[in-house]
């Protein structure tokens, strides 16, 4: 085998593999806050970058574009608390969930009928140009992205642990009623949540978006999302990016080594099929809380 | 004043348990199967047939099954589509490769094939609870995509997967007019929903109602989860699985593996929550919900602008609507449609005495 093959291809695996953990990183945001998986993760992810380079490409500035989008999605994430997650305070996990499942229809419809179903080309002004070190080409702008998805992982581990407000947070996601009782307003911790998962989604969005253009398929990123969370577990921030980190690079090596032999085209389930080898040893992740059955 | 329960008392538990209480209800759904077995297959025309009977009833057959997995059970699946697939395929290379097997005969071992494989994929139940269960029914969904594109076995080596429905009969009868589809999707459909009311009635269905809201509580009075959540992946996969061949040779004659993929599993999904979860009733509102609606919206559409939407424009809309309807349910009515329908009857008991 060539190694400086295989080498490349680890790296190009390891670095869309922090693409993924962009997304999940969103995720684990709302549910170590409120407990609700959020499958419109991506279609925020979607709504964001559609947004952004529709406003763009109308002449909008850059900056002032970035500044709409940014109020856009944050009041997106205030309207989806209040209208949805709100009524449904105390309910199941599982219809929180379907909840979002509906959130995420009407925000990809919309998305597409507001701004269209074209494809766009969206670009960040960051160069391609593969950089060379000692004979394996890394890809520039997987390297900003990655230092990116580096910052935000650090902020928020910094933000969960060290602040009032990230403890205040965890406190609401760990028991609403003792939250309440001593005296933390659940309703403004849900709305800031979600707001934040805005955030996240527009800088997932705009990456995503420069890397493989602004089109549909954006939407779907929930799906690549869904294995890095099982692996790293959907409570854990440091679990988002190793997550993403070993399912990008399980990914790829098994793409280009064992894929042939199935014919090709493996990516879109073995992802999945690793995390479910790995739930069967640790059935929360490698990462999470464990859960603990209370009669 | 129409409709009285006045006079309606129960002496004994046979008559405590009847299906159907009301002698009133007894006669209306008689009526109404009869009206659905004799005269519409008279009176319908092609359309009616093509477009929304055929489509209706596969539908609500799998709706029934998830219904059993998701809303009796408690097991969240969004893998609803996968077991749908299997069994149109197991059907299909059943009738190809076995000559002489009897059509039924075909769709019940597609059925069992599709249980089977939902065994498989309940296995990891074993371990896993709610998402982490969720997720990996999502594993199902995408390799079953993946290998019915992929291996050439499955479609009798079509290019791109494609099966076609054989010729099917019953008895030496062809099963070629959408009328003659029809009859054989309502039987179908009218025999598997009794058998899953009446399971959802017996042990089976009372342990998984007890897993469903308490799993803790439903292992310590001796309800033995594991097994029992096999038997429902098992029996919710049998039901998808006929759901799929219907919807695969009823219904549209021609499918391809990307006709049963992620967004038709969560559009079961939709119909169960519309319908109503852990009802069977529930399970045909939604569909019939599911499948009107797209065809109201087109005909409403048509008459506003004068013209045909866009098909894609039309999609968003069906989108949007679709998601605020699921979102509308599960903040005000969790218990869906049939709940709706139960408030509605109970206000024709009491009318005009109380509002």
């Amino acid at each position: 085998m060539d190694w400086q093959f295989a080498l490349e291809v680890l790296i190009g695996g390891l670095l869309s593999g922090v693409m993924y953990s962009l997304v999940a990183i969103g995720f684990v945001l709302v549910y170590k806050s409120s407990g609700v998986l959020n499958f419109a993760q991506g279609a925020m992810v979607l709504f964001a970058a559609l947004t952004f380079v529709s406003l763009v490409e109308r002449g909008v500035p850059f900056a002032l574009s970035l500044a709409i989008t940014l109020a856009i999605m944050i009041a997106i994430g205030f309207a989806i608390e209040h209208a949805v997650l709100r009524p449904l305070v105390s309910q199941s996990p599982m219809t929180l969930f379907m909840a979002t499942l509906g959130v995420s229809y009407v925000l990809e419809g919309s998305a597409q009928l507001i701004w269209g179903a074209e494809v766009h080309n969206l670009d960040l002004g960051i160069s391609d140009e593969p950089l060379t070190l000692s004979g394996i080409d890394v890809s520039t702008f997987d390297l900003f992205a990655a230092a990116i998805a580096a910052a935000m992982v650090v902020g928020l581990i910094l933000f969960f642990n060290w602040t009032r407000i990230g403890l205040a947070f965890r406190a609401a996601a760990n028991d609403e009623l003792a939250a309440l009782a001593v005296g933390l307003r659940l309703e403004r911790i849900g709305g800031v949540v979600w707001a934040a998962a805005g955030v996240v989604a527009l800088i997932a969005g705009l990456l995503w978006g420069a890397r493989t253009g602004v089109q549909f398929s954006l939407s779907l990123t929930v799906l690549k999302a869904l294995p890095v969370l099982i692996l790293g577990g959907f409570d854990s921030i440091a679990g988002a990016i190793v997550g993403g980190l070993l399912v990008g690079a399980t990914e790829k090596l098994a793409e280009v080594f064992i894929g042939p032999m199935f014919g090709g085209g493996i990516e879109s389930w073995f992802a999945y099929a690793a995390a479910m080898l790995l739930l069967l040893i640790r059935p929360s992740g490698l990462f999470g809380q464990k859960l603990i059955d209370r009669v | 004043m129409i409709y009285r329960q006045a006079g309606f008392l129960t002496a004994d538990y046979r008559t405590e348990r009847r299906w159907v209480p009301h002698a009133v209800d007894r006669w209306a759904l008689t009526a109404f199967l009869a009206f659905a077995a004799l005269a519409v297959p008279v009176i319908g025309n092609d359309y009616l047939f093509g477009a929304i009977l055929l489509p209706f009833l596969a539908l609500s057959l799998a709706a029934i099954g998830l219904n059993i997995l998701t809303g009796y059970a408690g097991q969240l699946s969004l893998g609803t589509t996968a077991f749908m697939a299997v069994g149109a395929y197991a059907a299909y290379n059943l009738n190809l490769r076995i000559p002489g097997l009897p059509l039924l005969a075909s769709i019940v071992l597609a059925g069992i094939i599709a249980a089977l494989f939902g065994i498989l994929f309940g296995l990891p139940s074993l371990r896993l609870k709610g998402f982490y269960l969720a997720v990996s029914t999502l594993a199902a969904q995408f390799f079953v995509e993946w290998a019915l594109n992929k291996i050439g076995w499955f479609s009798n080596n079509n290019s791109s997967g494609v099966i076609t429905a054989p010729p099917m009969a019953i008895l030496g009868i062809a099963v070629d007019s959408p009328a003659r589809k029809y009859l054989l999707s309502l039987g179908i459909v009218a025999v598997l929903t009794l058998v899953a009311i009446r399971l959802t009635r017996s042990q089976t269905g009372r342990n998984w109602i007890a897993i469903r809201d308490r799993e803790v509580a439903a292992a310590s009075l001796g309800v033995p989860v594991f097994r029992v959540k096999l038997v429902a992946f098992a029996i919710s996969s049998f039901y998808c699985g006929i759901a799929g061949v219907l919807w695969a040779f009823t219904y549209l004659g021609t499918v391809e593996p990307d006709g049963f993929n992620l967004s038709r599993s969560f559009e079961v999904l939709f119909i169960i929550i519309l319908g109503g979860l852990g009802s069977i009733r529930g399970c045909f509102l939604g569909a019939a919900v599911m499948v009107v609606f797209p065809l109201l919206l087109s005909r409403f559409a048509n008459a506003f602008f004068a013209t045909a939407l866009d098909p894609g424009i039309q999609e968003d809309i069906e989108n949007i609507l679709f998601g605020s309807l699921i979102v509308l349910f599960l903040v005000k009515q969790p218990l869906g449609l049939v709940r709706l329908w139960d408030q509605f009857k109970r206000r024709l008991e009491t009318w005009p005495l109380s509002e």
